[in-house]
């Protein structure tokens, strides 16, 4: 633990943090994170400072209340003073704890300054929140991806899952793939959302800023420490607000270079990695082989809304085996699923999910839950539908974020 | 029908006659009542059961978050419970207990026969159970009640499903019913003051709730307007919210907050105002520094106008911005630190005695203030950059409101029920409930500062193991604390049914014309107004005659 | 004023506050079913509006009754015209949330989107090309192409309207207190003709709008903003006319005197209120 963060325990358990907070173990974690950056550590600084202010004024206070409690007591026979103004008092109240505060607000100030300069950033990523996962796209490197929670605790966490939190490593801090980024660099995000506000917040890092469906917001830090922080959406989004961890990961700038390579090696091994079978042959797919593939993904992407029994929680989110769209034409769930419903939690699933996946869990729906229609989606038929649909589209669907979020918020 | 011809004194006088028959009987009674009294007797019981139930609801909060993993709840429903909590808390039973304690006590405090415009009264509280049955009714709903928060930030608050339109209208009405409760207590303080009460002779409860009446029609309809565009959003069409549209999100949160700041010192003014009665008469010593005070509560008001985006400094507003509300939020901590002060100064040199509403007070005086200091704390904006959304945040308001508005309420309570009923209450339970109150409110809500700082976030329904422990601890202070609260309940009944009977004057040197009446207050009183040019009003309690 | 406390009017109990709190719940709770689909609401909806008239009739005929008896004296008299300036103040503050809308979606929101000041990047990755202007649609251009409402035609006329309206009221208020009833009569029915004129004329924009000029609620921030100013104004107008009406037939039936009658101001006072709104409407909404 460092000197600071040591003073900062001492000073919290011994003055305004009175009683069983000196039972804290290391466990109990007391105060703010120092953090591995600038901005954080003078954040800490400052958050040290006005503690220390408040404690100071806070003993004065007490002090004095409670010795006026013991000795101003009608059963110690006092008779009380009948005193009731003095302008002089009044006016060092006053002005005292005036002057307090403008010395306190000078370096607050400052640092506000410091953060708020996005100016001269080596790595520029968008980075887009969406109900409940974070998407992050390289600006300059064609790299993009989404951002899950990692399965283990996507397990763990249904209601009466029946496994125990303290089990899982990182229980909801951790993701299917965390954002990479290189050490010593200053690294800028452009926030927004496709959907809902949320935040984006990894304590050790920087503070917290909102993702704000059609604006952005930048926030930046630059550390020279490697390793892994953590941290959570920090804005109640919804359902599984709870359930959207943040990862990163700052890595030597050697480890970053080859890392970007390797995600760039194929655009289609991206698809890939969520796919895995996608360049299996068509002819491979059976009812069964998707059914399969489409139950693993609708569990992992659909399920937080429509529910594992397919009946959603309506009328927020609607029943699948009730609707429509399902027992109607392909043509049309193949739409709703690959573009959404602008406006409502429904998002666009093209820009997420494989054809493979995609193909999986339209099929995946049709047939379960005693729907059964028989109905066998393969890859190509998305492809197809995404192919009707580039000749139509306006917008290039090259960057995910740009496309989303102008579209989420019409209509 | 209009006997102009009847001369209109003997008809006045006739009228009057029908007066002095006191309380009709039964049901009638309580349903169609011009008396401030009974109003005001229907205001605290309806916020009482309010806090029962809002209170229950954070009980569901605590037990899902006792130990990680989801063990009771969706989060769905959790979210609906920190909505709902909050909205019942706020709206149900802090806002209602306030107005019911100045329906008692502002006519008692200025010699006022009732309220100034009676009918209207009880059209203000008879608003309120109706309001509250629209949106407690959601939780029948398909889809359950509303989940977005009680800030109902849009856009997730338009993705609500049945309930949106219930929570739109039960806030409409809440707000009619808050602004016309305002406008009567306003023209009730300006107009029926009895004759030699000038405004700086006026007790400071009733001080305080002019200033509180005055935000409270100054902001109610700004938070109607606000929800209104939230319903035009959502079912008409309109894009206030919308960026595509050029609307923008971060609107709704400044017009939110414009009345939400406003509305964190409706909550705790009036508070304010009791305390600054129940110290001096248990000090046995006159309010130290009253025009301060006034001035101290009036500037905490002009104040609260311009600091709203504290609540929003991470939605990316300029720089210029964010300094502004920093400072000018930083500045709240002068006045309200006049009044700490001032109270303690009271204290000082006293001659003090410890009944239970004095305890109260003195709770709250340490309590407020621990929350005061976080509140500054989040006041600095890259420090709030940390807190914001935390636990942190929570365990502030929850310091400021519990300790603070709620434990001022319970003080206020304690030393009127005796002019209420006629009946001291049994100090010794009084002192029971207190003693577990101030120990488990600080089990309950300490751990969260830690939480907040160590980075859990607010209003998630599962967490991360490392906030396993102090979770855990606040639970159980929770449950404690909601327990406890039975007693006082139970102390309530007692005391309405029975006891040793109160004096005209019930504590040891009170001053203020509310114990000039006998215990308890009869139906009508101050038919006649008294001439209080050479009585002291303002102190709270004897001495300083000047 | 230790005399004029004695008679402060005290009433002992009444039903309407109660049948009005039915009331409204009734047409909030409508309301709630019929826009979440529910239920057709729309029928307790209109139960909950008839509740309400009724109350107010019966309400306001109690009040006018004791009135006209005398049983007020001046203190209660500065009670209601205190409340009265209160409700009026609560009022203003409705219409600020909807001006500072207005301007915040002019001066803030969609100088942003088109990239200017702090938010560049907002300009640069979402909404490339997009120049704010005023009026707007946003940068999603949504609900179509769309015409502007000039302020130069039916509102400049609205406007002549509604300040004329505000002449006849002073007028006929001079009258009464000069005891001048024929007069008072005349200009009282002047102003709420006047009054109905306006909100007739506001219905016939409103149809122009949605007809040839393709604006609506759904045309973006301009849109919005545009209907509900007007419309809440509207609203208010109908009711302040309404309210004129109620007033004159009192005159009719020979209500008020030269310095008792408060009713009258209030209603005056609450005319001149929506004028003044109109003014700010004219300018900010429709002309600038
Ligand atoms: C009764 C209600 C109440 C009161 C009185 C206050 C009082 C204050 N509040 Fe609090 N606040 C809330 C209720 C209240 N608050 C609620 C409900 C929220 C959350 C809403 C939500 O998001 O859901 C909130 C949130 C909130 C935030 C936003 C946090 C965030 O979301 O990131 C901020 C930020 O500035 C803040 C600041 C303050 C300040 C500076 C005061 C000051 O008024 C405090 C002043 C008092 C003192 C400072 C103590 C006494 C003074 C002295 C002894 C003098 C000397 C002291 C010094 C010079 C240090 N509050
Ligand atoms: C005046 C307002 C007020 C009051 C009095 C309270 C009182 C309490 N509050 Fe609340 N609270 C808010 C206003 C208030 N709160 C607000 C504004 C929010 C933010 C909401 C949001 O994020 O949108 C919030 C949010 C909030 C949260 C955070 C939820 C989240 O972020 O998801 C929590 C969690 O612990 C909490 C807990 C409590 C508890 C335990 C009490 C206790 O003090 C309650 C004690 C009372 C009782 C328990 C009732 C009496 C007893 C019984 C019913 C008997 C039965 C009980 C037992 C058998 C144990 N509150
Ligand atoms: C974030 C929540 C969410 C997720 C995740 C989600 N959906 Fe949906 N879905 C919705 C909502 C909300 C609607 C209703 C949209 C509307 O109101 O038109 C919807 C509608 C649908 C419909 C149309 C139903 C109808 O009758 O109109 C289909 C089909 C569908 N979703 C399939 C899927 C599939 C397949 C997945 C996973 C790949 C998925 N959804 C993931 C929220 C979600
Ligand atoms: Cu995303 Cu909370
Ligand atoms: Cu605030």
């Amino acid at each position: 633990m460092s000197a600071a963060g040591f003073m900062g325990r001492a000073l919290s358990t011994a003055g305004l943090w009175l009683g069983f907070a000196s039972a804290a173990s290391a466990a109990w974690e007391l105060n703010m994170p120092v953090g591995v950056t600038e901005i954080t550590r003078e954040t800490y600084q400052l958050h040290m400072l006005i503690l220390g202010v408040c404690v100071v004024i806070g003993i004065i206070v007490f002090g004095a209340m409670i010795y006026s409690i013991f000795a101003h007591r009608k059963s110690r026979g006092r008779d009380a003073s009948q005193f009731t103004h003095s302008t002089k008092v009044e006016v060092i109240w006053t002005t005292i704890p005036f002057a307090i505060l403008v010395a306190m607000a000078i370096p607050s100030a400052g640092t506000l300054i410091r953060i708020e300069d996005t100016r001269a950033s080596d790595i520029d990523i968008l980075v887009t929140g969406y109900q409940w996962k974070w998407h992050y796209d390289y600006q300059d490197e064609g790299v993009a991806f989404f951002s899950n929670l990692a399965r283990p605790s996507n397990v763990a966490r249904r209601l009466r899952s029946g496994v125990d939190p303290f089990t899982v490593d990182n229980y909801l801090l951790d993701v299917d793939q965390p954002l990479v980024v290189p050490a010593g660099k200053k690294v800028r995000l452009h926030l927004t959302s496709s959907d809902v506000l949320h935040a984006w917040w990894v304590p050790e890092l920087s503070g917290k800023r909102d993702a704000i469906p059609g604006f952005i917001n930048e926030i930046w830090f630059q550390t020279d420490q490697i390793g892994t922080y953590r941290g959570q959406c920090a804005e109640l989004c919804g359902r599984d607000h709870a359930f959207m961890p943040i990862v990163v990961e700052v890595v030597s700038e050697e480890n970053y270079a080859s890392w970007l390579d390797e995600r760039r090696e194929a655009p289609a091994r991206a698809a890939a990695r969520a796919g895995g079978v996608e360049d299996a042959a068509p002819q491979q797919w059976t009812l069964e082989t998707l059914m399969a593939k489409g139950e693993e993904t609708y569990m992992a992407t659909c399920v937080a809304c429509h529910q594992a029994d397919g009946q959603g929680i309506p009328p927020m989110f609607p029943s699948l085996v009730d609707s429509a769209v399902v027992k109607g034409g392909v043509g049309e769930h193949i739409d709703v699923v690959l573009n959404g419903r602008p406006g409502t939690a429904m998002q666009a699933f093209g820009p997420q999910l494989g054809d493979a996946e995609l193909a999986a869990v339209v099929t995946y729906v049709r047939n379960a839950w005693g729907l059964d229609s028989g109905d066998v989606i393969v890859p190509d038929d998305i492809a197809a539908a995404r192919a009707g649909e580039a000749e139509t589209a306006v917008a290039g669907r090259t960057d995910v974020g740009r496309a989303s979020a102008r579209h989420a918020p019409a209509e | 029908m209009a006997s102009k011809d009847l001369d209109s004194t003997d008809r006045l006088e006739q009228l009057r006659e029908g007066e002095h028959h006191g309380p009709d009987s039964g049901i009638k009674r309580w349903l169609f009542t011009t008396n401030h009294k009974d109003i005001g007797t229907l205001y605290l019981v309806f916020s009482l059961l309010m806090f029962f139930i809002g209170g229950a609801m954070a009980m569901v909060i605590r037990a899902e978050l006792f130990q990680p993993g989801l063990q009771l709840v969706e989060p769905d429903f959790f979210n609906q419970m920190t909505t709902m909590h909050a909205l019942v808390m706020i709206f149900g039973a802090v806002m209602p207990a306030f107005v019911g304690l100045a329906n008692w006590m502002i006519p008692l405090m200025i010699g006022a026969p009732d309220m100034a415009l009676p009918r209207l009264n009880n059209w203000s509280f008879w608003i309120l159970p109706f309001a509250f049955t629209l949106l407690l009714s959601t939780l029948f709903l398909p889809g359950g009640a509303p989940a977005a928060g009680w800030t109902m930030y849009p856009p997730l608050v338009l993705q609500t499903g049945n309930a949106f339109p219930f929570m739109i209208f039960a806030i409409h009405l809440m707000g009619a019913s808050s602004i016309m409760g305002s406008i009567n207590i306003i023209v009730t303080i300006l107009n029926l003051r009895a004759p030699g009460m000038t405004l700086l002779k006026m007790p400071l409860f009733v001080w305080s709730w002019l200033i509180t009446a005055y935000l409270l029609i100054a902001v109610m309809p700004v938070l109607a307007g606000a929800v209104t565009m939230l319903l035009t959003d959502h079912y008409f069409n309109t894009s206030f919210f919308r960026a595509a549209g050029g609307g923008d999100p971060v609107m709704f949160q400044h017009i939110f907050w414009f009345f939400g700041h406003p509305e964190v010192y409706i909550m705790i003014l009036p508070a304010f105002g009791i305390i600054s009665h129940v110290i001096p008469t248990f000090a046995r010593k006159p309010l130290f520094g009253y025009a301060a005070m006034v001035y101290a509560t009036a500037s905490i008001a002009f104040l609260s106008f311009i600091v709203w985006s504290h609540h929003m400094f991470t939605v990316g507003m300029p720089l210029a911005g964010n300094l502004f509300f920093m400072f000018a939020t930083m500045l709240i901590a002068v006045p309200t630190g006049v009044k700490v002060f001032n109270w303690v100064a009271t204290m000082w040199r006293g001659a003090m005695t410890f009944e239970t509403p004095m305890l109260f007070a003195l709770a709250f005086l340490f309590l407020f203030t621990i929350g005061g200091f976080s509140g500054l704390m989040l006041a600095i904006v890259p420090a709030d950059f940390q807190y914001h959304d935390t636990y942190f945040v929570v365990a502030h308001f929850h310091y400021v409101l519990v300790p603070g508005a709620i434990f001022g309420i319970m003080a206020g309570v304690y030393y009127w029920m005796p002019k209420w009923t006629g009946n001291m209450y049994n100090e010794t339970l009084g002192k029971l409930h207190f003693w577990l109150s101030a120990i488990f409110v600080n089990v309950l809500f300490f751990p969260q500062h830690f939480l907040g700082l160590a980075g859990m976030p607010r209003r998630i329904a599962d967490y991360a193991t490392q906030f396993a422990d102090f979770n855990m601890v606040s639970s159980v202070g929770a449950f404690a604390f909601g327990a406890s609260q039975l007693i006082f309940l139970y102390l309530i009944y007692d005391c309405v049914r029975g006891g040793r009977k109160a004096t005209a004057k019930v504590w040891d040197r009170p001053t203020g014309l509310e114990w000039s009446v006998p215990s308890p207050a009869p139906y009508h009183t101050f038919e006649t107004p008294p001439d209080v040019t050479y009585v002291d009003t303002a102190h709270g309690s004897h001495g300083a005659y000047h | 004023m230790a005399h004029a406390h004695h008679g402060y009017y005290v009433p002992h109990g009444s039903r309407w506050p109660f049948i009005g709190s039915i009331g409204l719940f009734a047409i909030m709770f409508g309301a709630s079913l019929w826009l979440a689909d529910l239920a057709p609401g729309q029928w307790l909806l209109l139960a909950g509006v008839v509740i309400l008239l009724v109350m107010l009739v019966g309400w306001f005929g109690t009040v006018i009754g004791e009135s006209e008896r005398g049983i007020y004296n001046q203190q209660v008299d500065r009670s209601f015209r205190l409340a009265m300036m209160w409700f009026i103040f609560s009022e203003v503050m409705f219409f600020a949330a909807f001006f500072g809308a207005l301007f915040y979606a002019r001066q803030l929101a969609l100088p942003w989107l088109g990239g200017q000041g702090t938010e560049f990047f907002t300009g640069l990755m979402l909404w490339e090309g997009f120049e704010p202007a005023w009026p707007s649609d946003g940068p999603g251009a949504l609900g179509g192409e769309y015409g502007i409402m000039s302020a130069w035609g039916l509102p400049a006329l609205n406007t002549a309207i509604l300040l004329s309206s505000g002449v006849t009221v002073t007028i006929a208020h001079h009258a009464l207190q000069t005891d001048k009833r024929a007069v008072l009569t005349v200009f009282l029915a002047a102003t709420f003709v006047l009054g109905f004129l306006f909100v007739g004329l506001q219905a016939y924009e409103y149809l122009h709008a949605f007809r040839e000029l393709n604006l609506n609620l759904g045309t973006g921030i301009y849109g919005s903003t545009f209907f509900m100013l007007t419309g809440f104004h509207g609203m208010h107008v109908t009711l302040g006319a309404i309210m004129l009406v109620v007033i004159w037939a009192r005159c009719l039936k020979g209500h008020f005197t030269p310095n008792h009658h408060f009713a009258f101001e209030a209603v005056a006072w609450y005319w001149h209120f929506v004028d003044v709104v109109w003014l700010g409407l004219f300018i900010f909404v429709y002309w600038l």
